[in-house]
Parts: structure tokens; C-alpha cells; sequence
């Protein structure tokens, strides 16, 4: 890939968190760093066991191959490979990789002297599923509570694993998430629609197609609803609510069986039994 | 901003306490109840499993089998007048024990004057919860094991048993649209505080027995497969009612990835099919046909008698009990007279499974579903 002539002043050295100058390179577009090689290989080394995991399972059809977990008499021990230990070795992966990914994105808004709000963003999701493999197995005690690895193996596990509650919608935590994802994708239409209307009005409409300014958009919504958030609040509103998607759903899970154990429903007698009205 | 980070960091706090105490602190115990990673287990707070009831010893050894019957010792013995004497009167000591108010003793079913006399309801009861004790005892081995059940299974030491239902509802509820509820959205326990219609046992477990299974065979609706988004509600509350009894969850009995199909279940749910059954007998045959022996006051809003569902044995148990058969020590309640002595000494598990005959496709064998749907 060309390198644009701009570009060459955003290559700048330093900012490594580990490696010095040794992985301070570019592959193409592409930073390196210390990172990108854990990245690479931890990536790889999982995607080659996925596949010899897949080969020695019964199927090859892709909606159908799983690699699951331990049984939960292993506990928190190692189990042979054909018997969770694949699962868990890809476990270890994946994390690695992962973090390894969000660590180099730290790298790389180092050397641009950026703040680190994507690399946090991604942590938050990385923690929704390190609360999934670890954190919730691990306050269970036994590896086998994680979920396995295979496209409709982790939907009935989510099925089942909601079951176990006789019904999750009553899982607090899970009402918030649920809540939190939709008023993302409702906060993204809106700002999506916003910025389109201003940026590229219509040739033919009211304006003939001339590009707003950001008073514009602010003046939109101060007319709707009588206030606006601004142009740098819409962002930051963004990004609580995807985060708080992520981490709302990360708590439903871990209190789903470290912090209770019967049907959610049931939880909400708390209120019931509130010692104003019972 | 330091003071309202102060206070926001002391709400958090105590926002997180709050809701802390609506939790199970502790471990858990679990157990994996299908293939790994599938998302089959049970996990139990060892704090909030309830506890079996704690079961109390004979009054005396059981006697020999033998010597004069009661039939011939005592006046109108109708049911139990094949039994001899001697068992007759240690199972009237056992049923003293396990259901008569302890101020009452005897009394509470008989004329202390006139044993015989029928005079006291609770002897008609009595009479007719033994016939059943030995229905489901001889007829219901695909539910009940060699486990059995006896009067103490239900009733506890309690003269009613602290669990029955009976029609909800009273009247004078409102018919019209404000104020109605329609059965449903109210945090009732008998549906684990969920908002699903909270009488699922009027319509599962009495005299009507509606259809549970509701899932669809075909993509689209045909016309025998009419079931409605609230009768699949209806059938999602009896299965709340289920959990809720045996202290399990779902995944005890199903594997939601279809909680229809036979082979992905487990045999737990054949047991529980035909308990269903069980239940639904033991509601129409036995309990209603006490309508007009019930006084007034040991009936429901509506009238009619309490009748049983899960709960009433499992008290919140997988096994009522734990397992623990109360039939050794209890041997006449095993089975009537003339059925024990030509089923003698082997157990009683030969009765006419009446599951079979009712549907060609339901589960044979406690064990291993088979078929489909």
C-alpha cells in the first residue's frame, strides 16, 4: 500500500511500552511493536488449534463446529486436550491476543499523543469476555461454566444459561444492558441522521444543498427537545452508552449464579417485601 | 467537583450495598447435568435449598403380617379391612403421628366414644387419601419409584398439607377491563414472581388438563397447531410452578435449544410426565370427589376443595424427602390388601401404565424418552 506523503510525519519513533526501538516498525500500513508480534502470535497459535480442535470433532460444517469446555468435575484444573483442554489453551489465547491488541493501540496513541479512549473502549469488551471465561467460571469454581466455542453450540449455552434463571429478563443488570444497547443504536440514528443532514442536505431541498455548520445541528435539536448536547457531548454520550452496554452485560452474567441462584423473578421480592408496604 | 465525586462515589457505594442485599453471598454448589459446556446445571445456594422435613420414627416396630384381620377385630373398616389388626393399628399410630393436631390425637378423625362411627369428616377424608396413597403407590411407579409415598410425604405433621391450590381468584373481582387482570401480572409465587398467568393449576392440573406441550411442529401455523403466544405463557407458568417445587431450574428436565424434543431432554423429564398425570388423577379422582365431605371452611374462594400440585409433595425437593422411602416402615400403605399378596414380596411396580395407553407417543421407561415431540 502507497504511503501517502502526509503521512510520513504520523511515523514518528518512540512511545513503546515494552521493546524499545526492537519492534518500532511498520509492515506496510501496519504498526508492529512488541504487541503486534504477542498479537500475531497468540492470534495464530489459536486459530491453528481452533482448526486442529475442529478436525479431530465430528463435523466440519461451520454452523456446527464447537469446542467446548471442561466438564465441571476439573474444577479449576487443566483437562486433557480432547476433553476441554483445547478449549482452554484457545482461552489463553484469545485473551492474549486481545490484550495484546489493546495494548499496541496504547503504543500507537503514545506516538500520536492521543488519549487512550479506544484502547479503554476495547478493554471494556474484552472484560465482557474475560467475565464470560474466567471471572464467572472462576467464582463457580469449575472451567465448564465458560461457554464453547462454536456458532450455535454458544447460543444454546446462552439459552440454557438463561433458563437456569427460569427467565433472565428479570435479571436486573440484564434490563440495564438490554437498555444501554438500545439507546446506543438509537443515539447513533440520531447523531448519524444529524450530521448527514447538516454535512450533505439535499441539492435539491430548502438549502440547495449547502453544508451546515455545527450551530446548525445544535439548533436542530435545541428546536426539538430544547437542548442539545453539543458536537464533543454527542461523542462522549456515545461512548458511555456502548461502554455501559458492554459492562451492564458483563454484571448480569456474573451475578448469574456467584450472586444468585434461583429464578430472577424471584429477586425482585426484595421490593416486595420492602418493610414500607410489607 | 471534589465534593460531588464525593458524593457520587458515596452513592455508588451505597447504591452497590443495596442492591447487595438482594443476593446470595457464599458459594454455590453445582452440578453439570448434560454435555460439558452445553449450559446444563444446576447451581444451588446450600443457604436457600430447603430442607427436607425431618422424618419421624415409628411409633413401634412394624408388627408381623398376621393373626385376626381388621375386618374381623373392628366395625366399619370399609378400606383397610383386609390389612390384620395389628398393622391396621400401628399405621392408625403412624397416621396420629404424621397428621393429627397432637391435642387431638385420635380424636381429630374419630368419636373417642364410637371409633367406628363415621361422624367426622376427617375419617371420610382419611379413608379416601389412603385409596390414593395406594393409586399412586401402585399405579404411578413411572413417577414415584419403589420410593412410594405415604400420608407424611404431603402432610409433614401437618393436618392439612402446607401446600395445595385452589381456584384463584375470588369473586368479586372485577369483569371489566380496569382493575382486571386477566390472571396474570401480579408477582404471584405460585409462577415464581414472574408476570405469567398465576393459575396454571386450573388449567394443567384439575379437571380440564389443557394441552401443555404448545411448541410448533411445522414453520407455520396449521390448523392442529393453534396454540397462542398466552397458552405457550400458561404452559411457561405451570413449568415456573415446576422449578419452583422441585428447587431446580430448567435444565433439570430440558435442553432450550428444544424444550420439546425427547431426546435432547433428559429422563427426569419423562418422570415428570408422568407425575403430570399422576397429579391430574389424583386432583379429579380422589380430592374432588371429597367436594361435598369438606366443610366450608377447608375449601377455596370459589368453593371448591384444595387440591394438590407439585409443591404438595416435593416442598421445594427433586425427591421429596431426599428419596428416603417411609413405605418400609409403612407396609400396608404399600399397596392394597389383595394387590400385596399377589405382587408379594416383589415391589409393586406391575400396575397398567395408564401413560401408555393414553398416548401412543408419550415416553416409555423412566429413563429414556423416545420418539419425538
Amino acid at each position: 500500500m502507497a504511503l501517502l506523503s502526509f503521512e510520513r510525519k504520523y511515523r514518528v519513533r518512540g512511545g513503546t511500552l515494552i521493546g524499545g526501538d526492537l519492534f518500532d516498525f511498520w509492515v506496510g500500513p501496519f504498526y508492529v511493536g512488541f504487541f503486534g508480534v504477542t498479537t500475531a502470535i497468540f492470534a495464530s497459535l489459536g486459530t491453528a488449534l481452533i482448526f486442529y480442535a475442529a478436525a479431530i470433532g465430528p463435523t466440519w460444517n461451520p454452523w456446527l463446529i464447537s469446542i467446548a469446555p471442561p466438564d465441571i468435575s476439573y474444577g479449576l484444573a487443566l483437562a486433557p486436550l480432547r476433553e476441554g483442554g483445547f478449549w482452554q489453551v484457545i482461552t489463553i489465547c484469545a485473551i492474549g491476543a486481545f490484550s495484546s491488541w489493546a495494548l499496541r493501540e496504547v503504543e500507537i496513541c503514545r506516538k500520536l499523543g492521543m488519549g487512550y479512549h479506544v484502547p479503554i473502549a476495547f478493554a471494556v469488551a474484552i472484560f465482557a469476555y474475560v467475565s464470560l471465561v474466567v471471572v464467572r467460571p472462576w467464582l463457580l469454581g469449575a472451567w465448564g461454566f465458560g461457554f464453547p466455542y462454536g456458532i450455535f453450540t454458544h447460543l444454546d449455552w446462552v439459552s440454557n444459561t438463561g433458563y437456569q434463571y427460569l427467565h433472565f429478563h428479570y435479571n436486573p443488570a440484564h434490563m440495564l444492558a438490554v437498555s444501554f444497547f438500545f439507546t446506543t443504536t438509537f443515539a447513533l440514528a440520531l447523531h448519524g441522521g444529524l450530521i448527514l443532514s447538516a454535512v450533505n442536505p439535499d441539492p435539491k431541498g430548502p438549502g440547495n444543498g449547502e453544508v451546515k455548520s455545527p450551530e446548525y445541528e445544535d439548533t436542530f435539536f435545541r428546536d426539538t427537545i430544547g437542548y442539545s448536547v453539543g458536537t464533543l457531548g454527542i461523542h462522549r454520550l456515545g461512548l458511555f452508552l456502548a461502554l455501559s452496554a458492554g459492562f451492564w452485560s458483563a454484571i448480569c452474567i456474573i451475578i448469574s449464579g456467584p450472586l444468585w441462584s434461583r429464578g430472577w423473578p424471584e429477586w425482585w421480592t426484595w421490593w416486595l417485601n420492602l418493610p414500607i408496604w410489607s | 467537583m471534589n465534593g460531588y465525586r464525593h458524593a457520587a462515589a458515596a452513592g455508588a457505594a451505597l447504591g452497590s450495598l443495596i442492591l447487595l442485599t438482594g443476593c446470595e453471598l457464599g458459594p454455590k454448589t453445582v452440578s453439570q447435568v448434560g454435555y460439558r459446556g452445553a449450559g446444563l446445571n444446576q447451581i444451588n445456594d446450600p443457604d436457600s435449598t430447603a430442607k427436607a422435613s425431618a422424618i419421624p420414627a415409628p411409633p413401634y416396630a412394624v408388627p408381623e403380617d398376621s393373626g385376626p384381620l381388621a375386618s374381623e377385630s373392628y366395625q366399619n373398616v370399609q378400606v383397610l379391612g383386609g390389612v390384620s389388626a395389628e398393622r391396621f393399628n400401628h399405621l392408625m399410630a403412624a397416621i396420629t403421628q404424621w397428621v393429627a393436631p397432637p391435642a387431638e390425637g385420635c380424636n381429630y378423625c374419630h368419636n373417642p366414644n364410637n371409633l367406628a362411627s363415621d361422624e367426622k369428616y376427617t375419617k371420610i377424608v382419611a379413608r379416601r387419601m389412603i385409596q390414593m396413597t395406594w393409586n399412586i403407590n401402585t399405579k404411578y411407579a413411572s413417577h414415584v419409584k419403589q420410593t412410594g409415598v405415604t400420608c407424611y410425604t404431603c402432610h409433614a405433621g401437618n393436618a392439612v398439607p402446607k401446600n395445595m391450590w385452589a381456584m384463584s381468584d375470588a369473586p368479586g373481582t372485577p369483569t371489566r377491563i380496569r382493575g382486571n387482570k386477566f390472571g396474570q401480572n401480579a408477582p404471584n409465587p405460585a409462577v415464581g414472581y414472574a408476570s405469567l398467568p398465576y393459575d396454571p393449576f386450573a388449567a394443567y392440573l384439575g379437571q380440564k388438563n389443557d394441552n401443555i406441550r404448545v411448541a410448533s411442529k411445522t414453520v407455520y401455523p396449521t390448523a392442529a397447531q393453534t396454540a397462542s403466544t398466552k397458552d405457550a405463557e400458561s404452559t411457561y407458568g405451570l413449568m415456573m410452578h415446576m422449578s419452583t417445587a422441585l428447587g431446580v431450574n430448567c435444565t433439570y428436565c430440558h435442553n432450550s435449544q428444544s424444550f420439546s424434543s425427547w431426546p435432547l431432554s433428559r429422563g427426569q423429564r419423562a418422570t415428570a410426565w408422568y407425575g403430570l398425570r399422576m397429579v391430574g388423577e389424583t386432583n379429579a379422582e380422589y380430592i374432588t370427589s371429597l367436594q361435598n365431605v369438606f366443610p366450608a371452611y377447608r375449601k377455596g374462594p370459589h368453593g371448591d376443595v384444595y387440591k394438590v400440585n407439585c409443591t404438595t409433595c416435593h416442598q421445594g425437593l427433586n425427591k421429596p424427602l431426599n428419596g428416603v422411602s417411609m413405605l418400609p416402615d409403612n407396609p400396608v400403605l404399600r399397596a392394597p390388601p389383595a394387590m400385596r399378596a399377589a405382587a408379594l414380596p416383589g415391589p409393586a411396580d406391575n400396575a397398567a401404565d395408564p401413560a401408555d395407553a393414553a398416548n401412543a407417543t408419550a415416553p416409555v421407561g423412566g429413563t429414556q424418552p423416545v420418539g419425538t415431540e
